[in-house]
């Protein structure tokens, strides 16, 4: 799950993590109110979206007054920002975050994230601050110091230092730094979070060491134990239906194709996906409905997959393992008698009872194109949409 | 084949829920040899098949000689379970739960180093040896002996897999889904290694996806070391960036863990690598042909 700057630095605030002074506004009324009640003359209105990049896009601003907020918020507010990370269509701004301007003397990067080689967490630095890390990382890895937590022990005062040491801090910046640190770490940690990005983090001009941006991700398998974290969740952030896929416990993601594919199992559904493309056609979405596919999650994913007007096809691919091929069968002619599908629809069943599944298809009264083979229900599906 | 054989005696972790108790019924029927089972407060009772209920782990391997666990065990207490597996020096745990939260598999796998019990999962499949036993929820029947092995991140693409290998009269040694999940017991040059040494196996399948760069390490691993042929895929190439497909392992982040890199280290290090994933069987039934 992700959140939005200015939730992310709430939970920084609350482990004694350096930021900003500053709060939350969804109207230019609330930015002024929020900047007058800042002990400063000079401000910054950032856009809050989920995404980065928003400085370039034109979502970050600094005020050198109060009548420039205002009009800086009103501005950005429903604003659309297209960013590297948003896709074309962009984000729409709801939310405002007014801070205190903060005098820089230095840019530098911090992050945590889950190291899958070694199994532990991994805290890097690096003095290019500001700039995009996965670049930094491209083209100048050396730039990127690591020290790794061992999960046990926790990170130690020393590893502290000798990533304060490797951006170049001096004196008593480096205990700040330090300081810094142990309480980052205990954010990321109480918190069950897969990534916490600060870019940049900087040195101010009184030497400070401080968060001037904060980006956290989630594991979503600890939410259960998170119910603060989960009230962070910004549903306008999301595309509806996949929000209401997740609703019915479906792992849902739109894409731009026109094929719509329904598919048991996570690894099959992209493969299901690749093939499509391999035949000639645009998968119009990654669904998997699971185990169990019965009439309800079928119905339910029929109404998903048919929200996309995009979608001039659907291809149904069912291995039955546990689950038999003739109740799958049964699962979708029921489904739609509740769901009207008006695009052809393919089904391709395998596994347990497969024959009787295609039988029970073909003899009923909607107009299937039934396949037997994977290869075979791709050829079919592509085929259908360049009639 | 490994991992799985005729020696193999199981305790299911977790036997008296709902998939714990229906997934060993389909075991029982298929052969496998399961011994025990273990639910915290129900030791002494006996489940309707007449396997008997252990307190812990322990016990149960004390009183029944079980070398190999299976876990049912839903995502907040599976950890615990791992480590309970591995304290009583179980050759090999297998956690099938879905849904484990990272942090806590970071402390299991820190447990785990140079401890004895080798460790499968979690959020996969099982592993199974044809004819010999199976161990986790993959459908028995699609499976036939033989001599290829499969080692897969996926369920559902692996069993689609197994069937294509099975249509061409193509068995198999043993099967391991190694789990969906970025922190795993085994990954693919830990079972590419038992599969080398296997006299039991003359080729492997090998199907990644998207995100880290297990495939990758395991390619590179492959063309020093491994001396039979691999026919891989790699499901995600259309999976856009950022997104986790399904799986909590299956994202592409920074740039990293994409299709398209990992089938150029696979093609890189002499791998043959099917482009569509209908093409499995009949690629390695070429290659075998050769």
């Amino acid at each position: 799950m992700n959140i939005h700057e200015y939730q992310a630095k709430e939970i920084f605030r609350k482990y004694n993590v350096p930021v900003p002074n500053g709060g939350v506004a969804f109207s230019a009324e609330e930015a002024l109110s929020v900047a007058k009640s800042l002990d400063s003359n000079i401000f910054v209105v950032k856009a809050q979206i989920h995404a980065g990049g928003r400085g370039k896009a034109g979502g970050v601003k600094i005020a050198k007054n109060l009548d420039e907020v205002t009009l800086y918020a009103n501005e950005i507010l429903g604003k659309t920002l297209v960013t590297h990370q948003t896709g074309p269509a962009g984000k729409t701004v709801g939310r405002l975050l007014v801070e205190e301007g903060i005098d820089i003397a230095k840019e530098l990067y911090m992050g945590i994230v889950l190291d899958r080689q070694t199994g532990q967490f991994v805290f890097m630095v690096s003095i290019e601050g500001g700039m995009e890390i996965e670049k930094v990382a491209s083209e100048a890895p050396e730039k990127i110091i690591k020290e790794w937590i061992e999960p046990g022990i926790g990170l130690q005062a020393f590893q502290a230092r000798k990533l304060a040491y490797a951006l170049g801090l001096e004196g008593v910046q480096v205990r700040e730094a330090v300081k810094f640190m142990f309480a980052l770490w205990d954010a990321f940690n109480a918190s069950d979070a897969s990534l916490v990005e600060i870019n940049p983090l900087v040195v101010t001009g009184s030497g400070d060491v401080m968060a001037l941006d904060a980006k956290m991700n989630f594991d979503d398998n600890a939410l259960y134990r998170h119910s603060d974290i989960l009230e962070y969740r910004d549903l306008s952030e999301e595309e509806p239906s996949e929000v209401e896929a997740s609703s019915y416990n479906l792992n849902y993601i739109k894409l731009d194709g026109n094929v719509g594919c329904m598919v048991n199992g996570a690894g099959l559904a992209m493969g299901t996906m690749d093939i499509i493309k391999l035949y000639g056609g645009e998968p119009a979405n990654f669904l998997d409905v699971g185990g169990v596919a019965n009439p309800d999650t079928v119905s339910n994913g029929f109404r998903i997959i048919m929200s996309d007007s995009n979608v001039k096809a659907v291809l149904i691919n069912i291995f039955g393992g546990i689950v038999r091929c003739d109740r799958v069968a049964m699962g979708i002619i029921l489904a739609l008698e509740k769901v009207k599908v008006d695009v052809p629809i393919v089904v391709r069943l395998a596994g347990t009872n497969a024959e009787e599944g295609a039988k029970l298809l073909a003899s009923s009264d909607i107009d299937f194109i039934v396949a037997t083979s994977l290869a075979e229900a791709a050829e079919k599906v592509t085929a259908a949409i360049k009639e | 084949m490994i991992l799985v054989n005729n020696d193999t005696k199981l305790v299911v972790q977790g036997i008296t829920g709902s998939e714990g108790s229906f997934h060993t019924t389909q075991m029982l029927e298929y052969g496998t040899q399961v011994v025990a089972g273990v639910t915290p407060g129900k030791g002494g009772q006996k489940t309707e098949a007449g396997v008997p209920i252990f307190n812990t782990v322990q016990e149960a391997k004390n009183i029944t000689q079980a070398n190999t666990s299976v876990i049912f065990v839903p995502p907040p207490f599976a950890a615990d379970a791992i480590m309970e597996a591995v304290d009583a020096d179980l050759d090999l745990v297998i956690c099938i739960t879905e849904g484990i939260p990272t942090a806590d598999m970071v402390k299991v796998h820190e447990y785990m180093a140079g401890k004895k019990t080798r460790m499968v999962g979690p959020n996969c499949p099982g592993v199974i040896s044809p004819g010999a036993g199976k161990i986790g929820i993959m459908p028995g029947f699609i499976h036939q002996q033989g001599k290829v092995g499969v080692i897969s991140r996926s369920g559902t693409l692996t069993y689609e897999a197994v069937h294509q290998l099975s249509s061409r009269g193509i068995g198999q040694s043993t099967c391991i889904g190694i789990g969906g999940d970025p922190i795993i017991g085994s990954n693919f040059i830990d079972l590419l290694d038992l599969f080398n040494r296997d006299e039991g196996t003359d080729a492997v399948v090998m199907i990644g996806e998207i995100g880290g760069t297990a495939e990758e390490e395991a390619a590179e691993w492959a063309q020093k070391n491994f001396t039979k042929p691999i026919v891989a895929f790699i499901a995600g190439t259309t999976a856009p960036p950022g997104r986790r497909m399904g799986h909590a392992g299956a994202i592409i982040s920074g740039g990293k863990g994409t299709a398209s890199d990992k089938i150029a280290a696979l093609k890189a290090a002499g791998i043959a690598v099917s482009e569509s994933p209908a093409g499995i069987g009949e690629l390695m039934e070429e290659i075998l042909n050769k």
